[in-house]
């Protein structure tokens, strides 16, 4: 299955896009994400941490994907 | 109640508390964040603010329903400014009212604390010689 991810701040510049397009196995989930954006991103690794929402929710690791799904990387947050 | 705002607008302290006001309420607390001039001995020449709009609207939603839930305080504004902002400027404002002042107090202190820990919010500092984006690296 095709999944679309936005990047926000820091990871937009470690990916150099606000998205990306990727081709994951059906029942991928949020923890096969991460290796798989570790994997062609290795500077995500040197983040303080990253989290992954699905539709505007912080999702678990072992959470499921579907191709459906609004997938996005949240690097540290430092509003306010 | 529960209100929330993220724009590229000037904040209004003022208008905030306008928001919270009630008769029913005895308190109200104001909370304004802005822009400082340094960091860490390094002059910020601005800050660039980046959102996940949608998400981040839920999050501060989520914060003032929890404030309201365990400080039984009676309502919660919220309002993040984005976009370029320059020391001095205002980022954030934080405005709760409620039948007595200590929850108020308290509310408001949790809010803004839970604002910096889950809202997809992100700022870039710029200095004058570099930038980097706030708390990405260890």
């Amino acid at each position: 299955m095709k999944v679309k991810v936005l990047t926000f701040g820091i990871t937009k510049e470690i990916v150099g896009d606000t998205r990306v397009e990727l081709e994951l196995v059906d029942d991928s989930t949020v923890s096969d994400l991460k290796n798989r954006l570790e994997l062609l991103y290795p500077a995500l690794r040197t983040l303080k941490s990253y989290f992954i929402a699905i539709n505007d929710e912080y999702a678990s690791i072992d959470q499921r994907l579907l191709s459906s799904d609004e997938i996005a990387i949240i690097p540290p947050v430092s509003g306010g | 109640m529960v209100g929330v705002s993220i724009s590229e607008e000037l904040l209004d302290a003022e208008a905030c508390l306008a928001l919270v006001a009630d008769e029913l309420c005895g308190g109200s607390v104001s909370f304004v964040g802005s822009v400082r001039k340094e960091t860490n001995g390094r002059r910020v020449t601005r800050l660039e603010f980046e959102c996940y709009t949608s998400m981040a609207e839920k999050e501060m939603q989520k914060i003032g329903e929890a404030a309201i839930q365990q400080f039984s305080v009676s309502h919660v504004v919220i309002h993040h400014r984005i976009g370029v902002l320059l020391p001095g400027d205002v980022a954030v404002v934080i405005a709760v009212s409620s039948p007595h002042r200590r929850a108020a107090f308290e509310a408001c202190s949790f809010a803004i604390d839970r604002l910096k820990e889950t809202v997809p919010i992100w700022k870039k500092e710029v200095f004058e010689d570099g930038e980097q984006w706030v708390s990405a690296h260890p």
